[in-house]
């Protein structure tokens, strides 16, 4: 498949390309015209009308608009369950496009996994609302009132009367609905679904079994360059950019067709052939200026740093409390940098003219790239157009942004299409990584085992605005989001909030971020540091008065959905009552079971973790996993286990071998040896569990059980070896170290 | 220009245009457009640029092209191909059974490790149709995934070996 990229030329030559686009990505064959005569002019379409997010077609199918990417999370599927719940037409008789500034409504960034959570009654409002246009022109064309009408696979009949009907396509075939979203249109009761609550095959795997899915690295146009950023390998303290000192142009000069592209403190360089971009980015001399250095003792400069400090919650008075428990657990948490490391390298493709630019990528939010791309390029936001390609799952913000932007500035620069892949040493290198953390926890229980006291205290630094390229080009000051909401505070959610604990106090404290790494939102941002600290504290009450630690937690939790999750995990794994770290073993491999709870926002998540340690070498080997996740009404119970299984691996992965490694002029860790993932061999086995609740709200469900599994993990190295590691991952030489400390 | 190297794709001949010492993998996507080989980290770390020579899994991001010449290179497309040439089925199935197998299980995220993970995996099947899960979590080993499809991974290896038991040789 090849794209049209003829932007520079004429806007017009651009919108074509535009419907060549949308005609590739159009599931089960070609897009109608209307479909085709989308994206004539700058989005986002107007959110409150029915055509922005539903056409009808001449062949009784639909293509369903919406704003959510598919990142392999199933999003795509669940959501056309969900209009074609409402609108009553099969998964053979809808499509879908890709996400692009001209045509898909501005549903916000696929980000906190909100496409079904906040997504989804955005657009079951809108397949509600169609409906009901549609059956109001077959009211008229049938001469019976609406409410005798019943639909089928998008053929309406009279009730009782299945030889009297007329189709979806042939009450609109093509034509607009014209119809503005009051929001009062009847929705199907629930007890009605038929397509929503099903175990529907997600949409884009036959493609992607196939080969034939085009990802984001796939997309080719003529007449391109390759392009590739040149940076030191491996970021430095953040603000203090990269400035080269001096470039040696004549280093790449035996390169056919090389060169050197430069914008402010930006560099990078193109080539015809694609090998000749990677050798000309290696090559080419590059002496950088000194820039500070980066911490050498990440915790205490932490704590130590001048932070803005925000009461998250205050219940009670923790303080008196505390005073009158009959058991305290205390102690201070370290958890890592850790990468979005996505699988494949970012990439993006520009073409950039003079009076507009398209970019193709695999942002989050292809409106807020628009806008930071429009800034970066120094053009009208309308004149830019962004179309969502799927690259590997990217976890959060990691650099396909950077990528965009560095292609944008490329092609600019160089009057061609130009397409940029990252190197591995850049993504990892040059990463936006969920920020380390501090925490000191305490929690007190009184006399009969009853929680009366928590206080939290965590510091981090938060999240950055614009991307390194962006900086670099411009010359931007360094940026960081502002305290609160838009960056990272403790999330009270993730600590104790599941507990019904009268006297609670948690405080986050925001460390600047210039002078450390660079940050951005990973998989459940902080999470897995909350669950961590904070369920590794209540497992040592419980292991204090000598109760096993499911128990304790049951005796602890007041939400029937906290406590709903918590049985579902503990019945998978065959828990069986015991205290924890009562029944050591001298052997050379111990086991030891661990339990724990832990969400993201709104979700409600719960694991239990079944590991060996091998006390000779301070290897962990996670055996088995369950988990359990209450994410309301589950729109397809297959996406969300799948969603599950990677949470949990990807979880395993964090708690016992991730971790961004950097010594005091840069990052070191720039390739799977240095950054390394858990693989295939020492994958656990899985068990994810769905708690159904068809009449809540559908909340968020790829991130939920993060949490909990770590910190599962971390709660069963304890009931293997007696002994508590309060810094992750927990590493062999952490393993050892700790145990050494305790004999 | 490389004096006429040519190179054996999916069974068929292909002249190359890239210098000698140009990896493979560059071949394959800017030359033969083929999509089941894919970047990943170029250090042959991860296994997403993997390919079959001779049968043998090779990563294609550090295999300079003239040095496959002679071989035969079977890709992600040309898996199925390359099963009815080892079953001595009359015709290509639409997919290898591993790649149906992964459709069946779901095993699917993003999708990128896939071509790595199939390539792999048909690998380990055709010499060992009845792998154990040891024998596979061995065999697997150097092939990442991010999105953490380990274990429908191994669930759809164990499914497709029982598929291809059913049929011929």
């Amino acid at each position: 498949m090849t794209v049209q990229s003829e932007l520079a030329l004429s806007r017009r030559d651009l919108l074509r390309a535009g419907g060549v686009l949308v005609v590739g990505f159009s599931m089960g064959g070609t897009a109608s015209p209307a479909a085709a005569a989308r994206g004539d002019a700058a989005g986002p379409p107007d959110p409150s009308t029915v055509d922005s997010w539903i056409a009808v077609h001449s062949d009784n199918t639909a293509t369903i608009y919406f704003g959510k990417g598919e990142f392999g999370q199933g999003n795509t599927t669940g959501l056309l369950q969900i209009a074609g719940e409402e609108l009553d037409l099969d998964m053979s008789q809808l499509k879908w496009v890709r996400l692009d500034t001209n045509v898909s409504p501005n549903q916000g960034a696929t980000t906190s996994s909100s496409s079904i959570h906040r997504g989804g009654p955005q657009l079951r409002a809108a397949a509600a609302e169609a409906r009901q246009a549609l059956l109001a022109l077959a009211s008229a064309r049938l001469g019976v009132q609406a409410g005798s009408l019943a639909v089928s696979k998008g053929v309406v009949s009279i009730d009782g009367h299945p030889s009297r009907s007329i189709s979806y396509g042939e009450l609109l075939g093509d034509k607009p609905f014209n119809v503005k979203l009051t929001g009062t249109a009847p929705q199907k009761p629930i007890s009605r679904y038929k397509l929503v609550g099903t175990r529907v095959p997600r949409v884009d795997i036959p493609d992607k079994a196939s080969g034939k899915y085009l990802h984001m690295q796939h997309v080719r146009v003529p007449d391109m360059l390759h392009g590739r950023v040149v940076r030191p390998r491996g970021q430095r303290a953040y603000g203090a950019g990269a400035k080269p000192a001096s470039i040696d142009e004549s280093s790449i000069a035996a390169i056919p067709g090389a060169r050197v592209v430069r914008k402010g403190d930006f560099v990078g360089v193109v080539a015809p052939n694609e090998w000749d971009a990677v050798t000309a980015a290696q090559q080419l001399k590059v002496t950088w200026q000194e820039t500070p250095a980066l911490p050498t003792n990440l915790f205490a400069d932490m704590r130590a740093a001048s932070s803005t400090d925000t009461v998250i919650a205050d219940w009670g008075d923790a303080q008196k409390a505390f005073a009158q428990a009959a058991h305290v657990a205390s102690a201070t948490y370290r958890c890592p940098y850790q990468s979005h490391a996505p699988f494949a390298p970012s990439c993006a493709l520009a073409d950039v003219g003079r009076t507009g630019a398209l970019v193709l990528s695999s942002t989050q939010d292809i409106y807020k790239s628009r806008a930071m791309l429009a800034t970066v390029l120094g053009l009208p936001v309308d004149k830019v157009r962004v179309q969502y390609y799927e690259s590997s799952g990217t976890f959060g913000r990691s650099c396909y942004d950077d990528a965009a932007q560095a292609a944008a500035v490329m092609s600019q620069a160089a009057g061609k299409p130009v397409r940029v892949q990252f190197m591995r040493w850049d993504e990892l290198g040059w990463d936006d990584y969920g920020p380390a953390h501090l925490a000191d926890v305490r929690a007190g229980v009184d006399a009969a085992g009853k929680l009366v006291a928590y206080e939290y205290h965590g510091w981090q630094h938060g999240w950055m605005v614009n991307e390194t390229t962006h900086e670099l080009a411009l010359l931007a000051a360094p940026k960081e989001q502002s305290i609160g909401p838009p960056s990272i505070p403790v999330n009270r959610m993730s600590t104790g909030s599941m507990y019904a604990v009268a006297n609670r106090r948690v405080v986050s404290h925001a460390v600047p971020m210039v002078g450390y790494l660079k940050g951005a939102p990973l998989r459940s941002p902080l999470d897995l540091s909350f669950a961590f600290a904070s369920e590794q504290t209540i497992d040592e009450l419980a292991h204090a008065i000598n109760m096993d630690p499911l128990e304790f937690r049951r005796h602890n939790i007041g939400d029937a959905r906290w406590l709903g999750v918590l049985n579902a995990a503990a019945d998978a794994a065959g828990w069986t009552p015991r205290v924890a770290a009562s029944s050591l073993s001298n052997a050379a491999v111990v086991t030891g079971r661990g339990i724990a709870l832990g969400t993201h926002h709104v979700s409600y998540g719960a694991a239990v973790a079944e590991i060996e340690v091998d006390t000779r070498t301070g290897t962990i080997v996670a055996k088995r996993i369950c988990a359990a996740l209450d994410a309301g009404q589950v729109i397809n119970p297959a996406l969300v286990e799948n969603q599950m299984v990677g949470q949990m691996i990807q979880a395993t992965s964090r708690t016992l071998k991730e971790e961004v490694l950097f010594d005091n002029s840069g990052v070191t860790s720039l390739d799977w040896v240095s950054y390394p993932v858990l693989r295939f061999g020492e994958h656990p086995d899985v068990v994810p569990v769905v708690v159904q609740r068809l009449d809540e709200p559908s909340t968020g469900a790829g991130e939920e059980v993060m949490g909990a599994t770590g910190a599962a993990i971390a709660n069963a190295f304890f009931d293997a070896t007696g002994v508590r590691l309060r810094e992750y991952p927990m590493t062999p030489e952490r393993v050892k170290t700790a145990r050494a400390a305790r004999t | 220009m490389p004096d006429g190297l040519n190179i054996k794709v999916n069974g068929k001949m292909w002249p190359v245009a890239a210098a000698p010492d140009t990896p493979l993998l560059y071949v394959l996507s800017n030359e033969l457009r083929l999509q089941g080989p894919r970047f990943g980290c170029g250090l042959a770390q991860c296994g997403s640029c993997s390919v079959l020579a001779d049968g043998v899994e090779i990563r294609s991001c550090i295999t300079p092209v003239a040095s496959i010449a002679g071989k035969s290179i079977t890709t992600l497309e040309g898996l199925p191909a390359l099963y009815a040439e080892q079953k001595g089925l009359p015709q290509a199935p639409a997919l290898h059974p591993l790649q149906q197998a992964f459709v069946d299980v779901q095993a699917i995220q993003c999708g990128y490790c896939y071509n790595g993970m199939t390539i792999k995996g048909s690998e380990l099947l055709a010499k060992n149709p009845k792998p154990t899960e040891a024998e596979i979590r061995a065999h697997m080993n150097g092939h990442l995934c991010r999105c953490g499809t380990y274990p429908r991974a191994m669930k759809a290896i164990l499914l497709a070996g029982e598929v291809m038991a059913g049929d011929p040789r």
